[in-house]
């Protein structure tokens, strides 16, 4: 076992771990944080997307004691004061979710990548989306959803 | 359709936002995998490396001497409560787990109980089983051979491995369409298996309570009430009576189908907690669900079509082989082993059909559940429209030409079809013309000419599809005995809101939202004051689910009746507080009022504290109703899409440059919604077009295991859909409505292998099986002469 | 898809780590970024007793140019590599390169060194690499040695690094002017390994030929990563017409040996090399160009 110290949606997390613990049950079993979901294990799908140090990464292939020291976003962590990001609120708009399973998941990469892309084509949308797999949507709304976020940002800054 | 209610209220027509979102959004939805409770114990299944084989020998010691390890259940332990076997939908048996043999890989022969999934991982690798492997069968079509090794052992005097022969319609009167042809075309149709994929992959947590022998199984389920009465029959005998059983489906992270089954994990999980006294948790990873359940499709098809030299199809003939793998697991009403695949003369005017079917068993996991579909329509549905569009190139008329010919026409509403079907309604013209105008079809054509002429290849496809949902109508459809009816139960507060509860469950359709819209239609309550709870066994009305596109056309008018029931009672009561007769009353969204006089109202939430306060003489207090609704005829709704496709000549890659879609499914309570599940649905269309299979190897072992090898398709895979709808309602139902979840799976298919055929048809390709991958266009590109 | 347990360290220097690899032997593995590896603990198919992560490591997530090369530290990661303003604006190839591997949430995660150092020849690294003449840098207790690229995968996964040394940095010679490169890869959904991918570098000399420097790596084709030695020999000296390109491109497919799977028949798949060799020549060609 191993003491890490981890900072979640802001929070300092102190547990002993197992090495192999990985990221995504660290957060969902011992935080018990369970907006993060697993669907694939072999990294294809992105339901356990988080944001680790200010990059979208894949919870599920990361060991949680590699996040030791080091601040983890997940989508509890998006509302702010009681308000919607600009991506949770484009989602709600543009109906981007169905069954939400892979929600958090896009909502994650999302929060990265508008982060780093004012204005996106929609071909890199869909491109910054392609390692989260929807099976629901067919994607065409959650790529609105973007551009929605997308064009509330450029109007009122970051959120 | 102009709404009838004001954006405020919310009814049919507007496109509401979704009720359920906000909790999704923020991460607090409450999937099966997010319940834990004290004690819990985390279940994980050991499985078969074979595909068939004999178990010689089980030793659990290693694992159970694992610190963590609770108990390792074993086919023998279960055989000593008679649950190592269970009946499936179709009355066929299936193991939970095997004593004697294994008969696909995968398959589960032992689960390890342990104080962690960790844990119970390491459990399931200390479990030591000795197999003795035996032939296996993997092609359906070898299984019915005479020498094929009999597989069913447990059967007693199976001789083969043939599972059943079904056939329909009038085999003389087809017979003679075709001897009197003047054209036939014939061609071999594979449609493969497939998997659902869900992202949420199955699994559940169990958990039976000593002290007062109830058990409540939160589960991956799409048909709650089904599973709870399912329970009840096969573990009667063990004690679990059904009004000790609640099943409880919590937020389900997408259907499809795959959720309709009772699967052994769930099974040996109730046993586990039944045998321990603690709560049990069994979740699949992705590999186990890619491995041993939710698999649809499998029919090898030989169809036929009888015609005349102008284009006017007479005759259709299919013969099918369904590969069920070890047992007929499929889900479909008890009456129809094929489902509804006596669709198959789909939009067309024909005179006569038949269809044979026969089933065999095979060395794979159980299969023929929906993957998003009807009972079986997709598979109908790719069939004529893949023949109708071999003759259509056969005698050289245009496709489109072709359908316009043979579509039923509005007049002939409702129409007989030869197989039986009585279809409610339909303009199929008017959805393909609409179609046409959309993508400029007439351009498109001098384009592809163009293109021909320097060496390119284009090909547009139509795929004009008949769908038939809303199972069903208790006179042929029921499943193990339960009648296809579904239910809703509506209570008005005294306050002026509104709880109904339904036998069905969203997995994501967004019924939460599209169930208030009805009742808002209906009693003039604004959405936002209306809860829909629908998935506990212990408070909804019995239901038979969702699945097969029938929530709207089923559950949906069930909401409606209810709904009406409640309006009837609400017009004494306001009748009672304006002192005026029933019949002088006039009911707009909202309110009654005295004809003539439209200020002498009374607002439905008046009404409503009336019918706990000032009820009227002689008429019960309280304001609720149930409906169980029994269709009288299914639902047919229709669409016509068409695909434009570029083939690359050197790498054989196809890219689908443009599809548009124009769906019809009747009256649109939610248009947002209607059209987020036409997203959806086409792109589980494009997926088994394009991508995914489940292929075995000769030895039975899966070689689309996990996400690397089954393809789901991305965003950057997946076209941007052009969506447009016509409207034709449906005559019977409540509300004009049709269902929709599952006609762009059902349609999509067919119009990608009829652009991919049509961009190649002059040079010699008549066919090509999905899924369509590079490989395969090159073989048949590279076969008749074209290269880079 | 959970792993078996192993002990953990994250040394804090170079040193440390391969000290502690030195004693560990081949019952340590290296988790830098883990995207292959973790996957393949989860599965159980390897289960390394210990697991040395040189995450914590500083100063090894550098892009450089220094004396005559572009160098690339152990800790850069794929995303790294497509946002560095210095690999878009002189190595095209390389954004190509890393642009299609995995997702970009894997290439988040994922590093430049490892995808060689995996061994792997589906990874996409590898081929972009022999084409660009690529040195890897190996240190271990004995200093550190430069490693032709094309001397890294003597087979099938297995890799030049010795037990106790680590990958610490990918060189590559800063091209001449009147270079062009590209890397074709075909896939069959975002996220697939290759079912073939070419890589091509050339080099033009002032009369418009194919200098020496010409280089052609294969991806997914045999059971390493593929230098197309007889493709390049033949294309040196040659103004790469059309007739040159389809000779080349056939050469190259000559030279690899892909098998039957699930991608695809070995026959197609030769095809694939010949189809994308010539493709990439005239994309390189185009580069030199000053085309994108």
């Amino acid at each position: 076992m191993a003491a890490i110290n981890v900072k979640v949606n802001g929070v300092d997390h102190k547990a002993e771990v197992e090495p192999r613990l990985l990221l995504v049950h660290f957060i969902r079993e011992v935080l018990r944080l369970t907006g993060t979901h697993i669907g694939c294990d072999t990294s294809h799908c992105g339901a356990c997307t988080v944001v680790l140090d200010g990059r979208a990464v894949k919870s599920c292939t990361v060991f949680a004691i590699q996040a030791d020291g080091r601040e983890v976003l997940t989508v509890e962590g998006l509302e702010q004061d009681g308000k919607l990001n600009h991506l949770q609120e484009g989602f709600f708009q543009e109906h981007g979710l169905q069954c939400g399973f892979c929600t958090p998941g896009m909502l994650m990469t999302g929060y990265e990548f508008l982060k780093n892309n004012a204005e996106p084509s929609e071909d890199e949308i869909r491109h910054a989306i392609s390692g989260n797999l929807c099976r629901c949507t067919g994607y065409v709304n959650i790529v609105k959803a973007y551009q929605y976020a997308a064009q509330k940002m450029r109007e009122g800054g970051a959120q | 359709m102009t709404p009838r209610t004001s954006p405020e209220v919310g009814g049919m027509g507007h496109s509401v936002k979704r009720k359920e979102d906000p909790r999704f959004l923020r991460g607090q939805g409450n999937y099966v995998d997010d319940v834990v409770l004290p004690d819990m114990l985390y279940l994980d299944i050991v499985r078969s490396p074979y595909a068939h084989a004999k178990i010689t020998n089980i030793d659990t010691s290693k694992a159970l001497a694992i610190p963590g390890v609770a108990a390792v259940i074993t086919g023998k332990d279960l055989a000593q409560y008679n649950l190592h076997w269970m009946p499936t939908l179709m009355s066929d048996t299936q193991m939970v787990l095997p004593v004697e043999k294994v008969m696909y890989q995968a398959q589960e022969v032992a689960a390890v109980l342990a104080t962690s999934r960790y844990v119970a991982a390491d459990g399931v690798d200390a479990v030591e089983i000795d197999y003795d492997p035996l032939p296996v069968v993997v092609d359906p079509k070898k299984a019915l051979l005479p020498d094929a090794p009999v597989l069913r052992t447990d059967k007693e005097g199976k001789k083969d491995n043939h599972i059943w022969h079904w056939e329909w319609g009038d085999k003389a009167a087809t017979d003679k369409t075709f001897q009197e042809a003047e054209v036939t075309v014939q061609e071999d149709i594979y449609i493969p298996r497939i998997h659902v994929s869900s992202i949420e992959t199955c699994g559940c947590v169990a958990h039976f309570n000593k002290v007062t022998g109830k058990l409540t199984v939160w589960m991956t389920t799409q048909a709650p009430h089904a599973i709870r009465t399912v329970f009840a029959l096969v573990a009667g005998h063990v004690g679990l009576a059904e009004h000790k059983i609640q099943i409880i489906s919590p937020d389900i992270g997408g259907g499809f189908g795959g959720k309709v089954p009772v699967y052994p994990g769930y099974v040996i999980a109730v046993a586990a907690s039944v045998l321990t006294g603690k709560p049990v948790k069994w979740i699949e990873d992705r590999m186990e669900n890619l491995q041993a359940d939710s698999f649809a499709r499998d029919y090898h098809i030989s169809a036929e079509l009888a015609g005349k030299k102008d284009g006017t199809i007479t005759g259709l003939r299919i013969k099918t082989i369904a590969d069920h793998g070890y047992t007929d697991a499929a889900a479909n009403p008890s009456k129809f082993p094929a489902g509804l695949f006596h669709i198959c003369t789909g939009s067309y005017d024909l005179k006569a059909a038949h269809v044979e079917v026969d089933g065999a068993y095979t060395n794979k996991p159980p299969g023929g559940i929906a993957y998003r579909c009807s009972f079986r329509v997709t598979e109908a549905v790719h069939t004529i429209e893949r023949i109708a569009d071999v003759m259509a190139h056969e005698i050289g008329m245009d496709p489109a030409e072709f359908r316009f010919k043979n579509f039923i026409k509005p007049e002939q509403f409702p129409y007989k079809s030869a197989l039986g079907w009585e279809y409610d309604s339909g303009n199929y013209a008017a959805a393909l013309k609409l179609a046409m105008e959309r993508i400029e079809y007439d351009e498109l054509r001098k384009e592809q000419a163009e293109k021909r002429a320097r060496g390119e290849l284009t090909g547009i496809g139509i795929s004009s599809f008949t769908e038939i949902v809303g199972a069903g109508p208790s006179k042929h459809f029921d499943i193990l005995g339960l009648k296809m009816f579904d239910s809703a139960e509506i209570r008005v507060h005294p306050t002026g809101k509104v709880i109904a509860r339904f036998g069905t469950k969203s997995q994501g359709q967004g019924h939460e939202t599209t169930y208030a819209q009805i009742i808002a239609e209906e009693l003039g309550f604004p959405v936002a004051d209306i809860a829909v709870e629908e998935g506990d066994t212990d408070t909804a009305p019995y239901g038979l689910g969702t699945y097969a596109s029938r929530s709207t056309p089923v559950a949906g008018a069930a909401c409606a009746m209810a709904a009406r029931k409640i309006r009837d009672k609400a017009r004494k009561i306001a009748a009672y507080l304006l002192e005026a007769h029933e019949d002088d009353l006039e009911w707009e969204p909202g309110k009654f009022f005295v004809k003539g006089s439209p200020d002498r109202a009374k607002t439905i939430q008046e009404i409503s504290l009336a019918a706990y306060t000032n009820h009227p003489p002689g008429v019960e207090a309280g304001l609720e109703a149930v409906d169980y609704y029994d269709p009288p005829n299914l639902t047919y709704p229709f669409g016509s899409y068409i695909c434009v496709v570029d083939i690359d000549k050197g790498t054989g890659e196809v890219k689908i440059r443009r599809f548009v879609a124009v769906d019809d499914c009747g009256n649109i309570i939610n248009p947002m919604i209607v059209e987020g599940q036409i997203h959806g649905g086409l792109t589980m269309g494009l997926a088994p077009a394009m991508y995914e299979e489940i292929q075995y190897d000769e030895s039975g072992n899966n070689l689309n295991g996990s996400f690397m090898n089954y393809l789901l398709p991305t965003a950057v895979e997946t076209p941007k859909w052009e969506t447009d709808k016509t409207c034709t309602p449906s005559p019977h139902h409540p509300l004009g409505a049709k269902g929709v979840g599952e006609s762009a799976t059902v349609g999509a298919p067919a119009a990608i292998v009829n652009a991919v055929v049509d961009a190649m048809w002059h040079l010699g390709v008549r066919h090509i099986d999905i899924p369509i991958t590079p490989a395969k266009v090159w073989k048949l590109l590279r076969e008749n002469g074209v290269s880079e | 898809m959970i792993p078996r347990s192993f002990e953990y360290s994250a040394p804090g220097t170079l040193d440390e780590a391969v000290a502690l690899l030195q004693k560990l032997g081949s019952d340590a593995k290296i988790l830098s970024g883990g995207q292959s590896l973790i996957p393949m603990m989860k599965l159980r198919l390897a289960s390394p007793p210990h697991i040395v992560d040189i995450n914590r490591i500083p100063g090894l997530d550098y892009i450089t140019e220094k004396d005559g090369f572009l160098r690339i530290g152990a800790l850069v990661r794929e995303s790294d590599l497509e946002r560095s303003e210095l690999v878009r604006s002189r190595f095209p190839i390389l954004v190509d390169t890393t642009s299609v591997i995995a997702d970009p949430l894997v290439r988040n995660q994922a590093t430049v060194c490892g995808n060689l150092a995996h061994g792997d020849p589906a990874n996409d690294h590898p081929a972009t690499m022999l084409a660009l003449g690529a040195i890897v840098v190996a240190v271990g207790p004995r200093g550190e040695r430069d490693v032709p690229v094309e001397n890294f995968f003597p087979a099938l996964f297995t890799t030049a690094l010795e037990a106790d040394e680590i990958l610490r940095e990918i060189k590559i010679p800063i091209p001449p002017p009147s270079t062009g490169g590209a890397y074709l890869k075909l896939e069959r959904k975002v996220g697939d390994y290759a079912t073939a991918g070419v890589a091509v570098q050339i080099t033009l000399n002032n009369s418009g030929a194919c200098t020496a420097a010409a280089g052609i790596g294969l991806t997914n084709v045999g059971f390493t990563p593929i230098k197309a030695v007889k493709a390049e020999a033949f294309v040196k000296g040659k103004q790469l017409d059309q007739a040159a390109v389809k000779q080349a491109s056939e050469i190259a497919a000559g030279e690899s040996h892909p098998v039957d799977d699930i991608r695809g028949p070995a026959d197609y798949k030769r095809d694939l090399v010949r189809v994308l060799t010539a493709r990439a020549i005239v994309r390189a060609l185009e580069r030199v160009k000053g085309g994108v």
